[in-house]
């Protein structure tokens, strides 16, 4: 049923200060629907491969180009943030980590580990490419 | 009168009530292949930096060595299956009208579908070529 006639919400996010963890909630959102937009990517690696060496290598070529490359280098960090921002959102699950102070400080990990982890696989990948 | 293991009343499982309509099924299944995924991506990140630069040939060699096509698959599997939990509840959050709301998730899981089967097929032809 269509809302033809929308009441008005009071402002919030005009309002409200942001967070660290009202932020990372929402990267969650955000790089979970980056990331399965990356899905794409993923299936179509293994698509273009099996399609013929041609396809594949055409694949390759465009990854390896600079748009090639940007995409990559977003869908890694949306990866490891997810990766570890899911963790955090586990641990949650068991009821541990909830107090206040220990979220700021699994905030900040998650974002910590997620620069690391991006360094060094970017840093090692980067090394093995012979282009 | 039948024990049963599930908690809703048997009107309320019929006509679907719940923002969700089968909430903690999708709850489960999110933080299963969440679980699932911790380990088999980063085995995918540890393997794509091996295939860097790689050619058809080395996927071929890379997914004929033991355990590879099986993770490769599980991989597949469970992202799109995660995925498509977490695009649900992004749609039922922002999307108010009730036909859209439906039509969307409906195009979505097909998408997810087609996706699945297009990652798997392609998995096993490598996996089984000469």
């Amino acid at each position: 049923m269509m809302i033809s006639d929308p009441r008005p919400l009071s402002p919030h996010l005009q309002v409200y200060r942001w967070q660290l963890t009202s932020v990372m909630s929402i990267l969650h959102r955000v790089t979970g629907v980056g990331l399965a937009v990356g899905a794409v990517l993923l299936v179509s690696w293994f698509g273009s491969a099996s399609d013929g060496p041609a396809q594949f290598a055409q694949f390759q070529g465009f990854l390896g180009s600079l748009v090639g490359l940007v995409i990559l280098f977003g869908c890694s960090v949306a990866l490891f943030y997810h990766l570890c921002n899911g963790i955090r959102h586990l641990v949650w699950d068991t009821g541990h980590g909830l107090e206040l102070a220990s979220v700021y400080a699994s905030g900040w990990t998650v974002i910590v580990a997620t620069a690391v982890l991006t360094i060094i696989v970017w840093g090692v990948g980067l090394s093995m490419w012979t282009h | 009168m039948a024990m049963t293991r599930s908690m809703r009343s048997p009107l309320g499982r019929v006509l679907g009530l719940g923002s969700a309509k089968e909430g903690v099924e999708h709850w489960w299944m999110q933080r299963l292949t969440a679980i699932a995924l911790v380990p088999l991506a980063i085995w995918f990140v540890v393997a794509v930096l091996g295939m860097i630069g790689a050619d058809r040939a080395a996927m071929v060699a890379w997914l004929h060595s033991p355990m590879s096509a099986v993770f490769a698959i599980l991989l597949i599997v469970a992202v799109i299956y995660h995925l498509a939990l977490g695009l649900q509840v992004v749609i039922e959050d922002y999307v108010h009208s009730e036909g859209w709301k439906l039509g969307l998730i409906i195009v979505m899981r097909l998408w997810c579908i087609v996706l699945v089967a297009r990652g798997v097929i392609a998995v096993l032809k490598l996996a089984f070529a000469a």
